[in-house]
Formats: structure tokens, C-alpha cells, sequence
């Protein structure tokens, strides 16, 4: 067997292996004086792995160990994404990680994050089941540490204790679609696992479990009660990680899988999305109206966003798996924005999440403020902010194949949505407060971390040339 | 650049500006810079229109460029400009230009006022501008949400519930409108987003065409202050800053009566000849309705609010009739409406900040004590209730002689119903102006009260000045307008 393919297909987790490797000796070997540098080292070597991997290796499809692993471009595109995102979160993790409760674990923060980012890395490049499971485990499992990170905090260890409980539940079911698949199928090759599938009931049924799997990860609506203790009890850089990193691994994963595996039951997971979509996105808007927690509000929104993501899935081509890499990329500028100044704001604030404390943000920390407003303009899909864009894009690629209806129903909770987000606007420009969030200035990390974000925000929509860059390489169901 | 790109162009421009201006002072002086280039820009636009249709040039659209945006949908940035959208294009100008001086006195946090207000003013040039749809709703949501924080910040009164209000209804009415340009794109089988090409292609099948036509027509309906949907409007209007409300009533209500026809009627022809019937009726109750509810008003700003409902109700009512002449009045009305309804709030505003209330029962006899602003009400007044040599003249008539064209007898029954209006408007008119402005002043506090200054004065002069203008000499721009209006109403009833 060839096994150079590890060093030219595989070139992206050969790297970010080499990545951890390097965090961990560092970690091991440096001293007191020299993990004062921890930071920017890591963030060195991000920056130098994102630059050494983000453009393709080559345009066509090539697979590794026996069809194992597939290399693809525009899979090195999603995990650029992913790189660029978790960079972005080392970034505004900084402040918390210097706090003298967390300063010592910080090797291990870095190690596990970038574990997990490696695990999905292998589920996107999956061309087997067996692939794609190590791939998911390896991405759940320590975010489960992750999440439980601040242990000695009661809710902290909640949040973790509820995530590895789900997780691993949502692995139990997939795991006992795959196996339906085998008995099935007789494969597990995606590849040849197409021609095999004629959507019998057994197989319709594989798929709903395997469905309830990703669901799980992507905190759809049924399997989204998770979500909301969850975001609120892990520390917010986790929370961001997960909302946004996590969230758009398996997303694209489950668009990949459900095109490459399940094109011959196209009508069954139309059918099974239209319903998770309409519910994800009208029963997140509705619970987020209500949420007090700035963390708790987010999940439940990115609930919702989850919803919209689903919209471009829903359709199968490929032009749907550009809008959804697009939508992604979008919503991580915007997502991380806005957990890159709740984060800031509880750091220097003593854990202020409430939304009542926020009145008056803009009179105190103007900047900080705007930056929030204009991510969760891009979040409600306000234009000029790329947000507009990719939503108009994800609606298009529904609606495109036919599903008006659909679109109608998720437009009409754009309005709600929009309320929502705007209640924290209000709190933020219009309340007023006699006892505001202090004045403060975020360090260097942080606003770095939100400078990128709001670039992304002002620019990925006016400027076309992502979005075609994308969809040069995208494919869907023929 | 595209003479037309720099509509959009400028108040970015001012917004950089803004942004990086330290004073009041500066802050001045950026948005009067602009301000005035946009209404030279918009000036020299009309005579370089004039005339190149002089030379015969006859193309609908004049002054095209554009380039491919989103090659994968086919979206791009197409501009051009007919009759229709220079004549909207020279009214926002006048607005803001005007706007900017009406509130010459805003001091706390001015500098981001004018930055959103220029965001405003970006959507709104660039909504008229645009050919491509995509592009076109675009810069249509581009001007929703300053109103938002405008409103919401600066306010006055329930300012926080009206925000919201008008923000989600208005955004409510775009959901509609971005399904229905879905609808219109994916239908046609265009490869274009562009409205012209679209139009030209007319294979929309009529099934399709039923279900979007209500669709795109109520949304935008409601920013035209269709009923049933025109709720936000007297309390966005209430409570927005002076020159808020006036870029909104003036301009920015005029959005939607512009996309009811660009848009619904002229992409979606026959099925706005089968359902048009429906939107009548409701304009009409809009229309009648709206006057109605200005008689029993006692706040300044509402009774400002239902006329305009009544007013931009009979834009909607005007266009539904489908003939030249109508469309031509309806063209007219918006300017003329959105030059009166601009000039009603500037004054309310200068008369608030004065006896800082706006409620009728507690003002009267301002005519002694103010009689600059009082005499330019009573214009605004006569303006509104259509008296001839002023503009509502002119646009009211144009209107209810086209309607009362068609000769079948449920027109002609509405017509008449509508035209009820005229009569209702002049009740609320006289009475108000009766009321606020002659008798004796009962308060001792107005008695102190000085008349405008410079800056007011120089607002309001120059929106009397385009009235009085639209009034004396309608022919050259109702000409340019009706040029415009004949082709795309022929595409419709054909």
C-alpha cells in the first residue's frame, strides 16, 4: 500500500497534527519565562498552519488508504474555515485563559481544541463509516473536557456532565444506523454504498437514526435540550467554539454524507429536514424571545441559525453546498463577534451575562458595543452585512428546487429573529442604566480576534470572490 | 463610474466623513458638503435627462452600467434611470438636503444621528437607482433599519414601542417581498436578475404570477401605508426626530408605491389586471380611512401621520387604475406629498422644540408669536388640502382624472369614493390651522417664543419654493414622468 498520499492528500491533518505535537512539547518543555509566549505561539503556528494549508492541493478528487479518506477540494476549503475559526477563538480565549485559576491548564485548553478540530478534519475527509466515527468521537470527546473546564464551577461540570451524556446517547443511535446500513448494504464505503441503498424501510430507518445523530451535534430541534445548559455553563470560549466550529463540521458533513450516501432517498430526507428545519427555526425563535442570559440567548438563536443552515442541505445541489460552506463561514464572523464581546465583558466585568446589566453598553464601551450590534445585524440578516447575503443565498438554493413554502415560513422568522436580537440592541443603545457596565479596555488578542471578525462581517457579503471560490469546487446530488 | 453610482457613493463618503469629524462644526459642515452635492448631482441628473430623451434617445432606461456581482445567481449591479426614478431621485435629495438643516440643532450624539441618517440616504438613492432586483432590495432593507436605532435613540414619546413596531412590520412586508423576487427570478426563467430583461422575457405563467403578485404587492404595500398594514405609520412617525420623519414620510413610504409598480405591476402585468380589484378596494379605504382618522387627532404628528396614510394610499389607489394619466398623477403625488409631508414635520418639528408639546388643545394663537413658521403651516395646509398653484393640485387632479377614466361603474364608484377625501382633508386642514395658529395664545409660556432661524428658515423656504414650483409649472416634469409611464403601462396591458 502507497502511503504517501499521508504527505500530499492528507496534508492538512499531517499538519495539524504536527500542530498539537508541537503544543504539547511546548508545554512540556517551556518555563516559567517562556509560556508567557504560549499564547503567541500557538497562534503562530495556527496562523502558519491555515497559511500553509488554504490553498488546494490539487482540484480533483483523490482518495487515501483504500477510500478511506478522501481529499477534495472543496473539503480543504470547509477546513480552512474551521482553522480560521478556531484561530479566531484562541484569539478572545486569551483573556479568560490568563486568569490565574485557568493559567496553568492552558496547554491542555489549546491541545484539546485542536484535537478535536483534527477529529473533524477526518469526518469531513470520511469515505468510510468507520472514518467518519472515529472522526466524530475524536471531536466529541474532549470537548466534553472542554466544556467542563472550569471543573471546580457547578455549572461548568453540569454542562459537561449534560454534553458527554448526549453525545454519547446521539453516538449509540448513529452507530446503530450504521449498523442497519452494513446488514443492508453489505458495505461501508460511501462510494459504493450509493449504488447499494434502495430506501427500504430499513434503510429509511438507518438513516433517520443516523440523521438523529448529526442532529444531536447540530442541536436540531427535537435534539436540542442540550444546548441551552450547555452554552450557559461552559466557559464562552468553549460555547463559541461549539456554536460555530463545531456546528459547521457537521453540518456540511451531514450534506456531504446525506448527498454522496443517501441521493437515492433524496425524498425521505427532504421530507425528514422540512419538518426538523420548520420546528429548529420556529421553536428557537420562540425561546429566545424570552432568554435573560446573553449565553443562553445565543444558544437558542444559534438553535435557529442551525435551522437556516439546514436550508441550503435541504436542496441537494451544488450550489446549496456552496451557500451552506458560505453561510458557515458567515456565521462564524458573526457568532464569534458576539461571543468575542460577551466574553470580553464578562472578563472585565465580574461575570456580567444578564441582559439587563448590558443597558447602557454603548455609553460605557461604544466600540465593543457596535461590534455586537453589527453581528447580530449580520445574524438577523441585515444588508449591507454579509449575514444578508448568505441568508438570501440559502433561501434561493430552497427555493430554487421547490421549496416555497419552506422558504416563506423561515422568512417570516427572519421577522421574529430579528426581534429578538433587537431587544439587545435596545438594552445596549436605547435603555438606559445608572449603573452601567464599567469602562474598560479589551488587550491586544481580543480585539484582534473581532477585527477579524468584523471584516468578515463588512466585507464577505460586498466582496463576491469568496462565494464564487466556493462554489468553483462544490458538487450535489446529480 | 456610472454618473448614478455616485447617488450611493456620496453619503458614504459623508459617512467616512462623519466618522472621522471631531466637532459639531465639522459634522456641519461634512453633511452640508453632501448634502448639497446631492442635490446639485440630482439637478445636473435632470437636465443631462432632459436632455439626452430631447436627442431622441428613447431606450427605457437611460444612464445603464453595471457589473456581474454574484455570477452564480446572475446578480449584479445594474443601474439606470427613467422618468420615474429621476423625479424620485431629485425629491430625496431636496429631503435631505433639507433634513440636514431642519435639524441643525441636534447636539447630543449628532455625529452618529447623521451617520445613520446617511445610511438612510444610501438606501434610498440606491433603491431607486437599482434595475437589478437583487440589488434593488438590497439597498430597500439597507434603508429599514437605521429607522430602527433613529428612531429608537433619538425619539420622542412611546419611542421604543413604535421602533419596534415599525421595524418589524416593515420587515415583515420585505420576507414578503424577497419571496416574491425569488418567485419572479426562478418563474421567468430569466437569466437576470434584471428588471427590464425580465419584464421583456413577460413568460411568468399567470397561476405563478396570482400567487406572487399579492405577495410582492402587500409588501411593499407596507411601506406604502397600505391598509390594513399601515399601523406602524402614525406611530413611527409620531415618534421619530424631525428630520426622521421627514426622510421617512417624504421618501422613504414613497419606496413602496415606486416597487408596487416597478416591481409587482410591471413583472407580474396579468395578474395585476385580475387581482387589481382587491388593492383598490383597499386603497380606497386607506384613502378615506386615513383622512377620517386625521379628523379626530389631537397630536401634531399624528394627524401628519394618518393624512400621510390617506395621501400615499391614493399613490397605491392611482397606480391600480393602470392608465397613463393616473400612474403620471400618481408619480406626482408622491413628490408632491413627500415635498408637503417633509415640510408639515419640519414645521411640527421647529413648533415642538418651541412649546415642546404637539398637542393641539394646548397651542393656539401661534400666528402673533411665530408668523414665519405660522404663514409656511398655512401653505403647508393649503398644500396638503389641494388648493390649485401649489403641488396637491396638481398631483390630485392628474389622479382623479385618470381614475375617473375608467369607464366601468366599479371604478367610477370608488373614484368617487376616493375623491370623498379631498373634502375630508380640507375639515382637518382648516380646523387645525383655525385651532393652532388665530385666537389668542392661552399658554404665557409661547408668549416668549421666538420665530425660526436661519437654518429653519432656510429648510422650509426651499421646500415652499418646490412646491409652489410643482404647482405653477407641473408640465415639464409630468411630461418627463408620463414619457416614462406610457411604455411600461402598454407592457402591462399587454
Amino acid at each position: 500500500m502507497d502511503y504517501s498520499g499521508i504527505f500530499t492528500y492528507m496534508y492538512t491533518e499531517t499538519a495539524l497534527a504536527g500542530v498539537i505535537v508541537a503544543t504539547l512539547l511546548y508545554d512540556l518543555i517551556a518555563g516559567r519565562r517562556g509560556r508567557r509566549f504560549f499564547h503567541g505561539f500557538v497562534c503562530f503556528l495556527m496562523l502558519a498552519f491555515i497559511a500553509g494549508t488554504i490553498w488546494p492541493y490539487s482540484s480533483a478528487e483523490a482518495e487515501v488508504f483504500g477510500g478511506m479518506y478522501v481529499y477534495n477540494p472543496v473539503y480543504g476549503i470547509v477546513k480552512s474555515i474551521l482553522a480560521i475559526g478556531t484561530l479566531i477563538v484562541f484569539l478572545q480565549a486569551d483573556t479568560w485563559l490568563r486568569r490565574e485559576d485557568t493559567a496553568f491548564k492552558r496547554g491542555e485548553f489549546y491541545v484539546l481544541t485542536l484535537s478535536t478540530l483534527l477529529g473533524m478534519d477526518f469526518m469531513i475527509s470520511s469515505g468510510h463509516f468507520l472514518m467518519f466515527t472515529i472522526g466524530l468521537e475524536l471531536a466529541s470527546v474532549p470537548l466534553a473536557c472542554l466544556v467542563a473546564f472550569d471543573k471546580y464551577k457547578g455549572n461548568s461540570a453540569e454542562a459537561g456532565a449534560k454534553f458527554i451524556l448526549s453525545a454519547l446517547f446521539s453516538s449509540g443511535l448513529m452507530l446503530y444506523g450504521i449498523s442497519f446500513l452494513y446488514g443492508t448494504a453489505g458495505t461501508l464505503y460511501f462510494d459504493d454504498m450509493g449504488f447499494m441503498l434502495e430506501g427500504n424501510a430499513l434503510q429509511v430507518m438507518a438513516m433517520v437514526f443516523f440523521f438523529a445523530g448529526l442532529a444531536f451535534k447540530l442541536s436540531l430541534v427535537p435534539f436540542h435540550l442540550w444546548t441551552a445548559d450547555t452554552y450557559q455553563g461552559a466557559p464562552t470560549a468553549v460555547t463559541s467554539y461549539l456554536s460555530v466550529v463545531s456546528k459547521g463540521a457537521a453540518a456540511f458533513t451531514l450534506m456531504m454524507i446525506l448527498i454522496k450516501v443517501f441521493s437515492p432517498m433524496i425524498q425521505y430526507w427532504q421530507l425528514m429536514l422540512y419538518i426538523v428545519i420548520v420546528l429548529s427555526i420556529t421553536v428557537a425563535n420562540i425561546f429566545a424571545i424570552r432568554q435573560k442570559n446573553l449565553k443562553r440567548f445565543l444558544a437558542f438563536s444559534s438553535i435557529s441559525q442551525a435551522g437556516y443552515i439546514m436550508l441550503a442541505v435541504i436542496s441537494g445541489t451544488s450550489y446549496g453546498m456552496t451557500s451552506l460552506i458560505f453561510y458557515v463561514l458567515v456565521y462564524m464572523a458573526a457568532n464569534l463577534a458576539a461571543f468575542g464581546v460577551i466574553s470580553a465583558v464578562e472578563q472585565h466585568s465580574g461575570g456580567k451575562l444578564d441582559m439587563d446589566d448590558w443597558n447602557g453598553l454603548y455609553k460605557t464601551n461604544p466600540k465593543l458595543a457596535v461590534t455586537m450590534m453589527l453581528a447580530l445585524f449580520s445574524l438577523a440578516g441585515i444588508p449591507p452585512f454579509a449575514g444578508f447575503f448568505s441568508k438570501f443565498f440559502i433561501f434561493a438554493s430552497a427555493f430554487e428546487e421547490g421549496f416555497h413554502v419552506l422558504v416563506l415560513i423561515a422568512l417570516l422568522n427572519t421577522v421574529i429573529s430579528l426581534y429578538y436580537y433587537l431587544l439587545v440592541v435596545k438594552a445596549m443603545f436605547i435603555n438606559r442604566n445608572d449603573t452601567p457596565i464599567a469602562a474598560f479596555r479589551t488587550d491586544a488578542s481580543t480585539r484582534t480576534g473581532l477585527v477579524l471578525c468584523l471584516a468578515g462581517i463588512l466585507a464577505l457579503g460586498i466582496v463576491s470572490s469568496v462565494f464564487d471560490g466556493i462554489n468553483a469546487f462544490s458538487f450535489g446530488c446529480l | 463610474m456610472n454618473i448614478l453610482s455616485l447617488f450611493p457613493a456620496i453619503p458614504l463618503l459623508m459617512m467616512l466623513g462623519l466618522w472621522i469629524s471631531k466637532n459639531l462644526k465639522q459634522i456641519h459642515a461634512v453633511m452640508v458638503t453632501g448634502a448639497s452635492a446631492l442635490l446639485a448631482l440630482s439637478v445636473a441628473l435632470v437636465v443631462l435627462y432632459l436632455g439626452m430623451r430631447a436627442d431622441g434617445q428613447i431606450a427605457a432606461m437611460l444612464f445603464t452600467g453595471g457589473f456581474t456581482w454574484y455570477a452564480p445567481l446572475n446578480i449584479r449591479y445594474d443601474v439606470g434611470v427613467d422618468g420615474i426614478s429621476v423625479a424620485m431621485l431629485l425629491l430625496s435629495s431636496v429631503i435631505v438636503f433639507t433634513g440636514t438643516f431642519a435639524s441643525w440643532k441636534m447636539t447630543d450624539g449628532a455625529k452618529e444621528f447623521f451617520m445613520w441618517f446617511c445610511l438612510l440616504s444610501i438606501g434610498v438613492f440606491g433603491f431607486f437607482i437599482s434595475l437589478d432586483l437583487f440589488t434593488m432590495f438590497m439597498f430597500y432593507e439597507v434603508a429599514l433599519i437605521p429607522m430602527y436605532l433613529l428612531i429608537g435613540v433619538w425619539g420622542t414619546g412611546r419611542k421604543e414601542y413604535s421602533a419596534m413596531k415599525l421595524t418589524l412590520m416593515l420587515m415583515g412586508g420585505s420576507a414578503l417581498i424577497l419571496i416574491g423576487i425569488l418567485g419572479i427570478y426562478f418563474g421567468s426563467g430569466a437569466t437576470t436578475m434584471n428588471i427590464i430583461e425580465i419584464a421583456s422575457l413577460h413568460n411568468i405563467p399567470l397561476p405563478l404570477q396570482k400567487v406572487w403578485f399579492p405577495i410582492v404587492f402587500i409588501g411593499f404595500g407596507v411601506l406604502g401605508a397600505l391598509f390594513p398594514f399601515h399601523t406602524w405609520s402614525p406611530d413611527g412617525h409620531a415618534s421619530a426626530p424631525t428630520a426622521v420623519s421627514m426622510l421617512h414620510a417624504g421618501v422613504l413610504m414613497k419606496l413602496g408605491g415606486y416597487g408596487c409598480f416597478r416591481v409587482a405591476m410591471f413583472l407580474l402585468p396579468d395578474a395585476a389586471q385580475e387581482l387589481s380589484w382587491i388593492f383598490i378596494i383597499l386603497t380606497a379605504v386607506s384613502v378615506v380611512y386615513g383622512a377620517f382618522s386625521a379628523c379626530v387627532q389631537t397630536d401634531l404628528k399624528y394627524i401628519n401621520a394618518y393624512s400621510s396614510v390617506s395621501h400615499c394610499g391614493l399613490v397605491l389607489f392611482a397606480i391600480l387604475m393602470m392608465n397613463t394619466t393616473a400612474t403620471t398623477g400618481a408619480v406626482l403625488q408622491m413628490l408632491s406629498h413627500g415635498l408637503m409631508t417633509a415640510l408639515f414635520f419640519a414645521l411640527i418639528g421647529m413648533i415642538y422644540g418651541r412649546t415642546h408639546t404637539r398637542d393641539i388643545r394646548e397651542l393656539s394663537g401661534l400666528m402673533r408669536i411665530m408668523p414665519f413658521l405660522s404663514v409656511c403651516y398655512v401653505i403647508a395646509g393649503l398644500a396638503n388640502l389641494g388648493l390649485p398653484g401649489l403641488s396637491g393640485f396638481v398631483a390630485e387632479m392628474t389622479i382623479f382624472n385618470g381614475a375617473f377614466m375608467e369607464n366601468d361603474t366599479f371604478h367610477r364608484v370608488v373614484t368617487v369614493i376616493a375623491c370623498t377625501s379631498i373634502v375630508i382633508t380640507a375639515v382637518y386642514i382648516l380646523r387645525l390651522i383655525g385651532k393652532i395658529l388665530y385666537g389668542t395664545c392661552t399658554n404665557p409660556e409661547h408668549l416668549k417664543l421666538t420665530d425660526a432661524t436661519w437654518d429653519e428658515r432656510l429648510a422650509v423656504i426651499v421646500l415652499i419654493v418646490c412646491i409652489a414650483g410643482l404647482g405653477l409649472a407641473p408640465m415639464w416634469i409630468s411630461g418627463m414622468i408620463s414619457d416614462s409611464v406610457v411604455p411600461m403601462i402598454s407592457h402591462i396591458l399587454n
